[in-house]
């Protein structure tokens, strides 16, 4: 038993040592996998912060990037590596709901702050203390969704698509059903899984009750495949999405089938305001040659709050990080003026909507939900 | 529920029912001659698909050409599999080979990965524009893909090929006596390991050809495509007895079948559609093992 103390104390010793030359941040993300491109757009928004503001309280940050290769386990297997391995102070990640879920406990456990760039879903954050993010959470997403196709798109009947392996897509469905039907439309559900390729049984389900609109609520692959069974059956009517369905790849899947879906999002060049999205902008133009996704605003985005809190609290210490990000006030991010709710962790902000334009393969900025319509 | 509902339906179920069928034939011939179950048969299909989408990028040729291509590639990769990997093990217990299957499998897909990238790549941009494959026939109200018939053709074509290979050519009568005797085989002058990686390369081949038919219909390309497909028609070639040529076609057919009409006809059961394949699994190795055309199996002693 002495010994063992001995040596925990050494490597506790040893671990301060080395804290006190660089501040360690690491970055949980799906680099591999079924949900690699989202990986990789976020992370393209934290190499840019880093490389914007390297430093803080005159120490320098080191991101330390783990690949939980789009897997529910591997999702907690990496944060508990970081944590024991690494020693990081705090974690950016994770990017699925699903995965947030799996490592979020794991950071909670171990005192140290998370803050999820892009998980939506309100669980992630649910009694937990040490988890936070930057992005809005599904009842808002959801919710706008249902107002914007009730209101702006004038649909009464809306087919729901869900994909019950994802507690993302699971959510998002329910907060907009709910919505919607408080509203006064109908609803169709259906039900897939990720990684199915075939959905015209459920379409021949949804088709025979004439919908006004499709949403499908999972991710990008699905989404792309679905809107071309969809069109190939014959429907004419609108296709909504969430945050989901923002990648590159939903044109070079979906093709004309996708042009003109709607889906609900973070950010759009065209729809933000702050000064700190013109800074973000120009910078992210100017290093990748592109026009910044919401994903990389976000990654930009939790790395900043993270320097935000660790200047605030003047320390480097995760109890003291984790305090200083849930007591956020109206700092001024790319995608919106945040302020992260104490009790809950979760940032309010209003919704940007944007439209698939296939024939030049962008998503054009359409329409903004604000959070008061929401309430 | 109106007829057209009905015919969609059926339509949808053969589209689908045919792709399984015509990846269950590859996997049953394997079986059919070398007892063993070649699980990485879905992951040749999807290396298949890769190659014709690279050729086509690379050489920006006539898909047709492609095709031909990732058909031969694949052959000879289901040849180089066998000598690699399953050759050491010929005179090894069958269980050591089915595990190298699985991990030939394994291989396959992180080989993907690592190569070609993680990120999906779009099937459909090799064709220039819009084919005749791609149309969708309206046949009052039901909407019918080209795509559907040229499968139900491809899997007619490649089971009358086989066929006259199994049965009519040299070769084909050393498979068969293969499947018999391996030993006896030998002794009668048969070069077993060249016939045993023919056997391989044919099947590698009808995967190829049946993954560039599943990536028209599905035109999502990524590393693990193969895993579900393949063990989909694994079910379906157990389904219609393991080994039968034919019973691969009819249960690939009856389980695209029941994978469309069960969710169609009782919606409640939409969120279990994949668990439907794995139910008739445990149910017809529970009540006939041999399968629905299969043969009863007499153990020599």
């Amino acid at each position: 038993m002495r010994k063992l103390i001995f040596v925990f104390l050494l490597v506790v010793f040893a671990v301060s040592i080395f804290v006190a030359e660089e501040i360690k941040i690491g970055v949980v993300l799906p680099m591999t996998g079924g949900i690699s491109a989202f990986g990789q757009m976020t992370w393209e928004g934290i190499s840019l912060a880093h490389k914007m503001y390297p430093t803080v309280l005159g120490k320098e940050v080191k991101l330390i990037l783990f690949d939980n290769r789009s897997e529910k386990t591997e999702a907690a297997n990496a944060v508990a590596r970081a944590i024991d391995k690494e020693h990081v102070v705090a974690i950016i990640g994770e990017v699925a709901s699903s995965h947030s879920l799996a490592g979020g406990p794991i950071a909670e456990k171990n005192h140290i702050p998370m803050v999820s760039p892009a998980s939506t879903n309100p669980m992630v954050t649910q009694g937990k203390r040490y988890v936070s993010r930057v992005c809005f959470i599904d009842p808002f997403q959801g919710a706008a969704a249902a107002v914007f196709a009730f209101k702006n798109l004038g649909a009464k009947t809306v087919a729901v698509f869900t994909d019950i392996e994802q507690d993302y897509s699971v959510g998002l469905s329910k907060f907009f059903v709910d919505k919607f039907k408080k509203l006064g439309g109908k609803v169709v559900s259906l039900y897939y899984r990720t990684g199915d390729q075939d959905f015209t049984a459920q379409l021949t389900i949804a088709l025979s009750k004439n919908p006004d609109a499709i949403y499908v609520t999972g991710y990008y692959p699905e989404i792309a495949l679905l809107s071309r069974q969809a069109r190939q059956l014959g429907f004419k009517g609108y296709l909504l999405a969430g945050d989901g369905a923002e990648a590159p790849e939903l044109f070079s899947i979906g093709g004309d089938a996708v042009d003109g879906l709607f889906l609900t999002t973070h950010y759009h060049p065209k729809g933000a305001a702050t000064s700190m999205a013109k800074k973000f902008y120009d910078a992210f133009v100017k290093e990748y040659g592109k026009d910044p996704s919401a994903l990389a605003a976000l990654g930009f985005d939790a790395y900043l709050l993270i320097i935000d809190a660790i200047k605030r609290a003047g320390s480097a210490d995760p109890e003291a990080i984790a305090k200083a990000i849930r007591e956020t006030e109206n700092f001024e991010a790319v995608t919106g003026v945040i302020t992260i709710e104490k009790e809950t962790g979760n940032p309010i902000k209003d919704v940007v909507v944007d439209k698939a334009n296939a024939k030049e393969k962008k998503f054009d900025f359409a329409a903004i939900v604000s959070a008061q319509e929401l309430k | 529920m109106n007829i057209t509902f009905l015919v969609q339906n059926t339509f949808n179920g053969i589209m689908l029912g045919g792709l399984y069928a015509l990846i269950a034939v590859g996997y049953t011939m394997v079986y059919g001659i070398l007892r063993l179950i070649n699980f990485a048969h879905g992951d040749v299909m999807m290396m298949g698909v890769y190659f014709a989408f690279y050729f086509a990028v690379l050489t920006k040729s006539n898909v047709v050409i492609a095709f031909i291509v990732a058909v031969l590639g694949a052959a000879l990769l289901g040849f180089l599999i066998d000598n690699v990997a399953y050759k050491p093990l010929r005179n090894a217990p069958r269980i050591s080979a089915l595990i190298t299957a699985i991990g030939v499998s394994f291989f396959l897909e992180s080989f993907a990965v690592v190569v070609f990238g993680a990120i999906p790549k779009p099937f459909t941009s090799i064709f220039k524009s819009q084919t005749l494959l791609m149309k969708v026939l309206n046949v009052g109200g039901a909407r019918i893909p080209v795509l559907t018939f040229l499968v139900i053709g491809i899997t007619a074509v490649i089971f009358v090929f086989l066929f006259l290979i199994v049965y009519k050519t040299k070769i084909g009568m050393a498979m068969r006596a293969i499947s018999a005797d391996i030993p006896t085989t030998s002794l009668m002058g048969v070069n077993v390991n060249f016939v045993i990686s023919f056997t391989f390369a044919l099947g590698s081949a009808l995967a190829a050809a049946s993954g560039l038919m599943w990536s028209m219909r599905y035109p999502n390309v990524f590393p693990y495509m193969g895993f579900m497909p393949g063990m989909k028609a694994f079910i379906a070639a157990v389904f219609g007895g393991i080994g039968s040529i034919p019973g691969a076609i009819l249960g690939g057919l009856l389980l695209g079948l029941i994978e469309i009409f069960i969710p169609a006809y009782f919606q409640s059961m939409m969120m279990y559609r994949d668990a439907l394949a794995f139910i008739i699994l445990i149910v017809i190795l529970l009540v006939k093992p041999s399968g629905l055309l299969g043969k009863k199996a007499v153990e020599k002693v």
